[in-house]
């Protein structure tokens, strides 16, 4: 969620009243953003040293509330002191609409602009540091750091339409950037800002292209190399007056989007929206752009009482309704039905379902009637893999041992190299990115988790017993999900002897409260139908040779092979770093089922 | 020695001697002791240990003195050794007739030298002849500095305070604290340590011999003996006492057998669009082997561990009318492309993102980033026979995190479906409130918030008594329009959803504040061991 710092003393002015750090809380609880932090409670000095602010959490789908100016008006309007503007395009007062056309190219890298024109716009330094931020802000989140959409702003007065958006080689075009001096070229600038810190992030997403998307005007000044920079030539200052903004993107949605909130937030400093004509015929997106009418849907009165729990007169949600933005008019055929005009601020009312939420929310969530129907009657069920895993974690644990909890995600080497195991690449399932090596694969043995626990607790006194009844994961191409789970037993015991006899009893134990019968092997190898389990010898490079055994199963009819334990290998303790010998048990629990 | 029982003597041998024979052997031809001028060389924990030992069978009784003792330092022994400094300066210029002040020190040493030439003209034993010292007193003279040092090291004290505070200053004495002890016979002494009994045995028992046997005192202030004890882990015994809350209810458990996801169960079916934030590398585990899944379709093995925990519902809520109704099978295909439209072009009454859904972006593994996905799973399974259902889930949930005291790329989500007609937002209050007051935490107060699947949402905050402070302890909501009707559920079948981690009100319950302290491989096994029983209602 986007954090917005707004000055406290300008914000309070512009909702014509002062509010305790508590009030002011309060107020963003009932509508749904969150005060993180007010400056002037902080002892830090770099905090002390500026005006107070207030550091505001907005959600995330709220594009209308990322700057001080929206904030302010979304909140005067929730608290009835003012209506939401209504914005409206006017013609050019002088001269005939400024052009953009759109050149077929970009459509190899990216194929939609947009634009507006804010006339007579009065900045002040602090009007102008937020026009930044807000640009700043949508880059980071509806524009996914440049890649949907990107954003440049220009001194109109400083430059001459008709503009012309193209894609050209690198090579082909040349400009002195932002806030520079030197003019270089396409190539010259992907060098020259690789390693900044700021801008470096986004150079990826045009780099590799044979093309570069760019904006000329009629006298071929570069205006901006979208998505990373803007020319030097036309930038803006305090003392702009006329800002032409242009927006270039991937997402046809977006575009729009961020165009109307840059209208929405801004054109309250300036004397007039004016709209640009954008002429793209390849593609059919030829237009005039901003497009700022409402959106126009409709509402059911019963749905939005129902789902609230309410029962207010369509006037009554009309007025509630008005506090969030919309302008409500009950329908004139259908007394069920409200005309709802979504304003352009509103881009996340999708559905009914948000303007019935910005009901509630205006009603006040907290003083809705909580009153729960009680229509449903349910018989509960625990899932039987659980019921068999706490039957085992129940018995273990009264046999003296711990239970761990270690992580499900380990290294590759954990998993296979350390337990001399081989990865046949069939097997374990494996990340794209970790952002640590500590992750590269979901587990197909819980040994590594135990092992790793014990190491991590070398200073306990031994012996050290110790289990854990979870999931591991395999891949499997006979699934949707190309994989699953298995739930499996494991435990391990270091001591100054082996342990093995332990680990061996621990199954014996947890096999007796499983009702399974104790075989000898010869019995079981006769008669499959004969349920129970041995044990036998295997020759298994986890463990000590001649010390490890595989346990057999007899049940439902098959023979199964469901796990193993025995005495770890030496190499094994020494990659694991356990000064003392370790028996292990790990075997499947999922054929109890 | 465990496992010994019956008599067994109690001698405490120190240094090869038995004490506590030596102390009642001495006892028996002397009235009183003291420690110190009895027992000199033994230290004095020793002969406390003995003493205890005798004087808790009343055989002995005794009295702790404290008093100062003086002792002289390295230096000051020296002194008794070989002479004050001014002696030794004295002697140096008497065997050479005259010494230079410069060789001085290389003759006697820097100390003696800078010390002894001053005591020296102090005392006219010696005296300055230019550069050079020369002898005042040619007859040996008597060395008080050495004779006063050698009476406080015989007596160990010093009476004339001013003098002692002088020899502190010049350290040439110390002063220690020493604790001895005045022993006495007690009213069951004898000269021999009494055969005791540590425990009641079986065989005393038979014999008859308890009735006269002399049992060692028992020890009320100890800890009784340890239980070697296996432990349950406390995350899953709050998880335990998380899953009777929802028994209680009525919710059937969830399968959640399945780590790796598809980005369709996981984000498309919720409607979460693709360019969402939380489907970035930085945010989700993408799964590179294997390396694409297949299009949703029945999941037979699921399907009938649903069957089987949901027949008792249907045994028991069974009517004419239930049992008539048919069951509607899903289309996979129809879901699959309204997911996508709905998304793309808008459908169900929602304009929809309007962006180009990439059907690639839906077959994409990822480690599960939520169990909602699992929820998503089970609702599009109630579409066949949209009745009232409450389902639940506990289970690992990954993310990309950087990790550090509050988060770690795993942890456990817990999670509460309830779909039913006619649902109500306050009515989810209302169940939220009885559900976390189960948990001990009263008078929720709900904030309205954002999430992709859930309109509305509501941030879940609860008043902790302990930090007296408001905290988020969960999130809920119910599930949009866009992600139920594609599912085939009926318009007016409404369902709530809400979550919470374990770990942060297991953390809250222990107080413990570092997420890795709780889950993962560097818990503490004594830790493990020594947390309380949960229980939610008293504490």
């Amino acid at each position: 969620m986007p954090t917005i710092a707004v000055d406290k003393a300008a914000l309070y002015k512009e909702l014509g009243q002062e509010y305790t750090t508590e009030e002011f809380d309060e107020l963003c609880f009932e509508f749904g953003i969150e005060l993180d932090e007010d400056t002037s409670q902080s002892t830090k000095p770099e905090d002390q040293a500026q005006p107070a602010q207030l550091k505001i959490e907005i959600p995330a789908n709220r594009y209308d509330m990322l700057c001080f100016e929206g904030i302010a008006m979304n909140l005067k309007v929730f608290l009835e002191k003012q209506k939401l503007p209504k914005w409206t395009v006017t013609a050019p007062k002088n001269s005939k609409m400024q052009v953009l056309n759109i050149k077929v190219e970009t459509a190899q890298i990216r194929p939609l602009c947009s634009g507006v024109i804010l006339r007579n716009i009065e900045f002040t330094q602090e009007r102008y540091d937020s026009f930044i931020a807000l640009q700043d802000k949508l880059h980071a989140n509806l524009a996914r750091q440049r890649t949907l959409v990107s954003i440049g702003t220009h001194d109109l007065d400083t430059i001459k339409g008709p503009f012309s958006y193209e894609a050209l080689p690198p090579e082909q075009i040349e400009f002195v950037p932002l806030n520079q001096t030197k003019k270089m070229n396409g190539k010259e600038l992907m060098e020259f800002y690789d390693k900044d810190k700021h801008l470096g992030r986004f150079l990826h997403i045009i780099r590799d292209s044979p093309v570069y998307p760019v904006i000329y005007d009629a006298n071929r000044t570069v205006l901006s190399l979208p998505p990373i920079i803007n020319g030097d030539h036309s930038k803006i200052t305090l003392k702009t007056k006329n800002v032409f903004v242009e927006i270039t993107a991937l997402d046809k949605t977006k575009v729009e989007i961020v165009c109307q909130m840059l209208v929405a937030m801004f054109a309250g400093y300036a004397e007039a929206i004016e709209a640009i004509h954008i002429n793209s015929p390849h593609n059919n997106e030829t237009r005039q752009s901003p497009d700022l009418s409402p959106r126009e849907m409709q509402a059911e009165v019963d749905y939005l009482n129902q789902v609230t729990g309410l029962d207010l007169s369509p006037e009554d949600i009309s007025k509630l309704l008005s506090k969030m933005g919309h302008d409500v008019t009950p329908s004139s055929a259908d007394k069920n039905i409200l005309d709802v005009s979504v304003p352009i601020t509103r881009a996340d009312i999708l559905h009914q379902a948000d303007i019935m939420e910005d009901y509630a929310i205006a009603y006040g969530f907290n003083k809705l009637p909580r009153v729960y129907p009680n229509k449903t009657a349910a018989v509960s069920a625990p899932l039987p893999i659980n019921k068999l895993a706490d039957i085992i974690r129940v018995e273990s644990a009264a046999s003296g041992w711990t239970e761990v909890l270690p992580l499900i995600l380990c290294s590759h080497e954990e998993n296979f190299e350390w337990l001399n195991r081989k990865d046949d690449g069939k097997t374990a399932i494996k990340l794209a990115n970790p952002k640590t090596a500590e992750y590269q694969l979901v587990r197909t043995s819980l040994l590594p988790g135990l092992l790793k626990t014990i190491n991590s607790n070398k200073h306990h006194s031994v012996p050290m017993k110790i289990f854990e009844v979870s999931d591991v994961g395999f891949i499997d191409m006979e699934q949707e999900r190309k994989s699953r789970n298995e739930r499996h037993f494991a435990a391990a015991i270091m001591g100054k002897t082996s342990g093995f006899e332990q680990v061996h009893g621990l199954l014996d134990r947890l096999m007796l409260m499983l009702r399974s019968l104790f075989l000898t092997r010869e019995d079981g190898l006769k008669n499959d139908k004969l349920e129970g389990y041995w044990i036998e010898e295997v020759d298994d490079p986890t463990f000590l040779q001649g010390h490890a055994a595989a346990i057999k199963l007899n049940l439902g009819g098959k023979n199964h092979t469901i796990g193993v334990f025995g005495i770890l290998h030496p190499s094994v303790l020494q990659k694991f770093e356990l000064p003392y010998p370790v028996s292990t048990v790990e075997f499947n629990l999922e054929v109890f089922m | 020695m465990p496992g010994t029982r019956g008599p067994v003597p109690v001698p405490l041998e120190t240094q090869n001697r038995n004490l506590t024979q030596d102390i009642l052997d001495l006892l028996d031809t002397k009235e009183t002791l003291q420690t110190n001028e009895d027992f000199p060389a033994i230290p004095q924990a020793e002969i406390k240990a003995a003493l205890d030992r005798l004087a808790s069978r009343s055989m002995v009784e005794y009295k702790s003195i404290n008093s100062d003792k003086v002792v002289l330092t390295s230096e000051s022994e020296g002194i008794v050794e070989n002479g004050s400094h001014e002696f030794k300066v004295w002697k140096a210029v008497k065997e050479a007739g005259k010494v230079s002040i410069k060789e001085l020190p290389t003759i006697v040493g820097a100390q003696t030298a800078s010390v002894g030439m001053g005591n020296g003209y102090k005392n006219k034993w010696i005296k300055k002849d230019g550069d050079s010292i020369v002898l005042l007193v040619t007859e040996e003279p008597k060395d008080t500095t050495r004779e006063m040092l050698q009476g406080i090291q015989e007596t160990q004290s010093v009476s004339d305070a001013k003098l002692l505070a002088e020899l502190k200053k010049k350290k040439l004495a110390t002063v220690t604290k020493v604790i001895t002890y005045t022993v006495t016979k007690g009213p069951k002494y004898s000269k021999e340590m009494p055969v005791e009994h540590t425990d009641l045995t079986a065989e005393m028992l038979t014999s008859g011999a308890w009735e006269t046997a002399n049992f060692k005192p028992y020890n009320f202030a100890a800890l009784g003996a340890n239980q070697n004890a296996g432990a349950l882990h406390p995350l899953n015994k709050v998880r335990q006492e998380f899953r009777n809350i929802f028994f209680s209810q009525g919710f059937v458990e969830m399968p959640t057998g399945h780590f790796v996801d598809t980005g369709f169960w996981n984000f498309d079916a919720l409607f979460v669009p693709q360019q969402h934030p939380a489907r970035d590398m930085q945010d989700t585990f993408f799964v590179s082997d294997p390396p694409k899944a297949d299009k949703p379709r029945l999941d037979p093995a699921n399907e009938a561990t649903m069957d089987r925990m949901e027949s008792g519902s249907k045994r028991l809520f069974a009517t004419v009318e239930s049992e008539k109704r048919e069951k509607k099978p899903r289309d996979f295909e129809k879901y699959w492309n309204d997911v996508k439209k709905v998304h793309q072009e808008g459908a169900f009454g929602s304009i929809g993102y309007r962006y180009q859904y990439q059907e690639d972006e839906s077959l994409r593994l990822v480690l599960r980033t939520h169990t909602t996905a699992v929820s998503t799973w089970a609702l599009h399974r109630l579409a066949e026979d949209p009745r009232p259902a409450r389902y639940f889930s506990i289970d690992r949930v990954f993310r990309n995190e950087t990790v550090d005291a509050t988060h770690l790329a795993e942890f456990h989500q817990i999670e509460g479906v309830i779909a039913d007609f006619g649902l109500t937002l306050g009515g989810l209050q209302r169940f939220l409130e009885d559900f976390f007051r189960n948990m001990g935490i009263e008078n929720l107060r709900f904030k309205p918030a954002y999430n992709p699947y859930t309109e509305p949402s509501m941030e879940i905050f609860g008043f902790h008594k302990g930090l007296k402070r408001w905290l988020e302890i969960g999130n809920s909501g119910m599930f949009r329009p866009e992600m139920l009707e594609p599912m085939g559920l009926p318009r007016d079948m409404r369902v709530y959803g809400f979550g919470l981690s374990l770990e942060r009100p297991t953390m809250m319950k222990y107080g413990v504040s570092n997420i890795r302290e709780l889950l993962g491989h560097k818990v503490d096994l004594n830790w493990i061991r020594e947390q309380p029983a949960v229980r939610f209602d008293k504490d």
